[in-house]
């Protein structure tokens, strides 16, 4: 997977298989501290302390018949590969929380790609989750919330085609414009 | 989040659409969107159909994201499914989902390079 985003596609899968009804992704960039934070949390039925202690062993090595192992052993890899770290915490009946941090310059970090995309295909799982997405660049935020989205439509389902539309594009051009303040704020 | 008027546009334009969106009647898109499918492309596939289905309006088809329908080595898969009628295609990528779009799902014939049987061994 050479984009971020494909990596939070895969993982928030685990949350709505989970049964989550809420997703958070949180995203960091600041670069003073060449930190790159991804943090994904949600509010499915979680792990116990087996399957947990599991899951944060890189055992893709066990399995022969897929060329490319489990999601999570995936993403760990990808984030320690720019010497960063990752951690998983999950409770039973309560939910689960992924957070990895990338370093921000590493070449081997890839590039966040079509985040709007994953949140848009995330959105039109059947399972009707909901998602709150915040992305931080330095001092800027933007937020993606499908709860206030809804509200605004009404009886109108989220996944009309019109509307995901107007979903990605309120993604890109609000990370774009995150990106431009910070600049403008810079340069004064 | 800006522009929240524009999305009250579109839903006021949604609300006056009279289009009976009947799911037993219309035709169903899904694609496999678990690990090896999005290592292999599932997504650009899925969105290739959403916006083709947007841009040119197109009726009653509904594309969802599933789980694990497949095998991992002939993903992405998409499956076509009309009333009873099941067609499993592998290996997809944006030039064969405008096919299936096209040729299946408008023409009414079934893309036969891409259909399972085909790959799997
Ligand atoms: N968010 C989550 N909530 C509950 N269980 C999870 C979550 N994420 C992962 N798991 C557990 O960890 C296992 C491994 O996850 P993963 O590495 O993505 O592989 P896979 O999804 O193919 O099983 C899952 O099968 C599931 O049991
Ligand atoms: S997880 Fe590999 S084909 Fe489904
Ligand atoms: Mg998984």
């Amino acid at each position: 997977m050479n984009e971020l985003s494909l990596h939070i596609l895969d993982i928030c899968q685990n949350s709505i298989s989970a049964n989550a009804s809420l997703i958070e992704i949180k995203i960091q960039e600041i670069i003073d501290a060449n930190t790159y934070t991804i943090e994904i949390s949600d509010d499915g039925h979680g792990m116990n302390a087996k399957t947990l202690s599991q899951v944060s062993d890189p055992f893709f090595t066990t399995r022969t018949t897929r060329k490319v192992g489990l999601g999570i052993s995936l993403f760990k890899m990808a984030c320690e590969l720019t010497g960063g770290t990752f951690s998983i915490t999950s409770k039973e009946t309560i939910g689960t929380s992924i957070k990895a941090i990338f370093k921000h310059d590493h070449v081997d970090r890839a590039p966040l790609g079509d985040i709007e995309e994953t949140l848009t295909v995330l959105l039109m799982n059947e399972a009707g989750i909901d998602i709150r997405y915040v992305h931080t660049y330095n001092h800027q935020t933007y937020y993606f919330d499908s709860r206030e989205v809804k509200q605004i439509l009404g009886d109108v389902p989220i996944t009309d085609y019109n509307v995901i539309l107007w979903i990605k594009n309120n993604i890109k051009e609000g990370l774009l414009s995150i990106q431009k303040e910070e600049k403008n704020e810079v340069s004064r | 989040m800006k522009s929240l008027d524009d999305l009250k546009k579109i839903r006021d334009a949604a609300q006056r659409k009279v289009t009976m969106r009947d799911k037993q009647d219309g035709i169903r898109i899904l694609v496999g969107m678990a690990t090896c499918g999005i290592s292999a492309g599932a997504r650009p596939v899925m969105n290739k159909f959403v916006e083709e289905i947007t841009n040119r309006d197109i009726k009653n088809v509904t594309v969802t994201p599933v789980g694990c329908i497949g095998e991992c080595s002939i993903e992405p898969i998409v499956e076509v499914l009309e009333g009873d009628n099941r067609t499993t295609y592998c290996r997809v990528d944006e030039d064969v989902a405008q096919r299936i779009l096209d040729e299946h799902i408008l023409g009414g014939k079934v893309v036969k390079d891409n259909i399972i049987g085909k790959f799997r061994v």
